[in-house]
Formats: structure tokens, C-alpha cells, sequence
């Protein structure tokens, strides 16, 4: 004689999914990490010297152990940083013994050889050790975001589109204005005059 | 003989609970995709600070994490209030980030490690002088794409 073996049955089967759920809630983050990018320089050679840059290319910014901003020599501030930089770093020619100076490339902007003054400008940046992170990343930002700009103006200029669209649409020529304006911060190795460490 | 007559005593049926179970499933399935495990406990303090100009990182499988903030309440008793650096679970000086990075560098397959990317959680209060020591710790292991992890909504005129 076959017994039919009983049906088990599937009622507690949405307790155990909502534990399970519980559980993926708990221990997991939702966030999307975001931040600034950046590159840093290659250990240094002991045997290579530093290339000779000239004076009229450096834009230093200075930050203090006070948080204060010292741009070119001055006290500046980080509400004009950015068109300052920009204004800095666009190219001038003919040539302007205020600005930096520029240098011939060719811009390959679809198939058609386009001349372009390519400014030679640099960021000098430097900071205490007892500068704080908070203004170090605002000074950062800044710069960066004046790079962004003058990229999406040249992006603007020959597509019609900005920066960030011409990557996703063609990576060659948004190489092209990568070459052009390239992302000229260079950071110096801190000092120490604020005295705490 | 009238066919709309109400049988009055009838109960309302019962709705059936037995789809519940695959609707939860279909949930839990969603987190199990959407999310990543959170790796390690924070012992240090981090509030990023904010910016503007942020790029997201794309595979998280190819970031390695630097913490650096004050450690927790808890334990600023047993470690001071100073700014520490964290790696995996525990506090760390500044000499052990080359093995840390080489640590990482071993999980991920070889011909993705050119993409291997550092993300630094600095808390916005720390100073500029462990930052800089960690920097330069990283030039040194050869790990130059780096990421200064930020909260958005920064604007520099207000």
C-alpha cells in the first residue's frame, strides 16, 4: 500500500527569505565610493635632476598650517582660486610675459590638423605638514575643476559637446584634449613650519 | 432562481500568502546584486570632506582602502586621540602600507593590476603630515593611482 507522503508545507519559507534579506541589509553598504583621482609621480632617481622649469610658468599655491592660501606670493583665496588658475593656465599667444608661454601642437580634430598653442603652465602646489586634509582637498578641487573647465571649453569649441561626453563618445579625441590641457599640478614635498606634527 | 442572489453567510476567501516567499526572494536577490560586502569594521574616525569634481571608482574589486582618522571613542583611551592609519582590520604605522599594497596586489588577477587604484578615507579634520608620510610610503611601493575619497556638494563661491 503507497501512502501519498504529506505535503510539507511553504509557510515559513517567506520567514526564512526575510531573514536572509535582514541579514543582506545589515552587512551591506549601498554607498558608491566617489572621489578625486589622482596620479602620483614616480618614485624619484637619485641621479636625475629635476628639469629646470621657467619662473613665468610656476603658479605656486602655498597653505599654511593656518589654512591660509598664499597664491604667486599673495594671500588668496579659495573662492577665486579657480578662475584665477584658469585664467592662468588658458593658452596666450601671441606672447604675454604675464602668462606662461605656449608651445606648437598639432590637434587631430577629425582628420583635420589643427595648430594649437599649448599653454606651458604649471601648478606648484605646496602645504605644511600641519596643514589640514579638509582645505588641502578644497585646493585640490579647485584645481582640478579649473582643468575640467578649460578642457570642456576646448571640447565645447571643436564638438560641440563637453569633456566628459566626448570620453564617453570618442576616447581618441578626448585624448587629443587631454594632450592639450594637461592636468599641470605638480606637488612639492611638504615643510614643516607650523611645528606640529 | 435569481442568479445575483447573495449567499449572505459566505466568507471572503482567504488571499494566498504562497507568492510571498518569491516576491521576498526577489528582494533579497536585489541586495545580494546591488551591494558589496562591507569589508572591514572601522576602528578610525572618517568624515570625508566635500568636493565637487568627483569621479566614481568603478571596480571596487581593484581599490584597496587606507583609512586614516582619530580612533573611536572607544578606543581613543588605549590609543590616544592622535590620527592613526588603519589597513584591513587593525591600526598600522606607516612602514607596513608597501606589504599591505603588495598584499592586494597579489589578489588581483595579473592583467588587471595596471588598474589597481588606492582609495584614501581621510577624516577632513586630520593633518596634512600622515597624509603626506602615507603618499610618499605609496610612490615608494610603485601604487600611483590614488583616490582622495570625498562626499559631494562642495562649492568654493559660497
Amino acid at each position: 500500500m503507497i501512502r501519498e507522503t504529506p505535503e510539507i508545507s511553504a509557510g515559513s519559507m517567506a520567514d526564512i527569505a526575510f531573514l536572509l534579506l535582514i541579514f543582506f541589509l545589515v552587512t551591506t553598504t549601498m554607498d558608491v565610493d566617489s572621489g578625486i583621482v589622482r596620479k602620483l609621480p614616480p618614485p624619484l632617481q637619485d641621479n636625475v635632476e629635476p628639469p629646470k622649469i621657467n619662473q613665468r610658468n610656476i603658479y605656486t599655491v602655498l597653505i599654511n598650517s593656518a589654512d591660509m592660501i598664499l597664491v604667486n606670493g599673495e594671500p588668496g583665496s579659495i573662492k577665486t582660486l579657480r578662475d584665477d588658475v584658469k585664467e592662468f593656465l588658458r593658452p596666450h599667444y601671441p606672447d604675454n610675459p604675464k602668462f606662461p608661454e605656449t608651445e606648437d601642437m598639432e590637434l587631430d580634430i577629425k582628420g583635420r590638423k589643427v595648430l594649437y598653442h599649448k599653454s606651458k603652465g604649471i601648478i606648484s602646489m605646496q602645504n605644511d605638514r600641519g596643514t589640514s586634509y579638509k582645505i588641502y582637498i578644497h585646493v585640490q578641487n579647485e584645481l582640478a575643476g579649473a582643468v575640467r573647465e578649460l578642457r570642456d571649453e576646448l571640447a565645447q569649441q571643436y564638438y560641440g559637446l563637453s569633456f566628459k561626453e566626448l570620453l564617453e563618445k570618442d576616447e581618441d579625441a578626448a585624448k587629443q584634449i587631454q594632450k592639450a590641457v594637461p592636468m599641470a599640478i605638480s606637488e612639492a614635498e611638504p615643510a614643516d613650519f607650523g611645528g606640529n606634527k | 432562481m435569481s442568479k445575483f442572489k447573495k449567499d449572505g453567510k459566505k466568507k471572503l476567501p482567504a488571499i494566498s500568502t504562497a507568492s510571498l516567499p518569491d516576491i521576498i526572494f526577489m528582494l533579497l536577490f536585489f541586495f545580494m546584486v546591488a551591494t558589496v560586502m562591507r569589508e572591514v569594521t572601522l576602528i578610525v574616525q572618517v568624515k570625508a570632506p566635500d568636493a565637487s569634481e568627483v569621479q566614481k571608482l568603478e571596480d571596487k574589486s581593484l581599490v584597496s582602502f587606507i583609512y586614516i582618522g582619530k580612533p573611536t571613542k572607544a578606543l581613543q583611551k588605549k590609543w590616544g586621540d592622535e590620527d592613526r592609519i588603519q589597513l584591513n582590520d587593525a591600526f598600522a604605522e606607516v612602514s607596513e602600507i608597501r606589504g599591505y599594497v603588495e598584499e592586494k596586489l597579489t589578489k588581483i588577477p595579473e592583467y588587471k593590476r595596471k588598474k589597481h587604484m588606492i582609495s584614501m578615507k581621510v577624516d577632513a579634520d586630520a593633518k596634512m603630515g600622515i597624509v603626506t608620510d602615507v603618499k610618499q610610503e605609496l610612490r615608494k611601493a610603485n601604487a600611483l593611482k590614488i583616490n582622495y575619497s570625498t562626499r559631494k556638494g562642495y562649492d568654493a563661491k559660497k
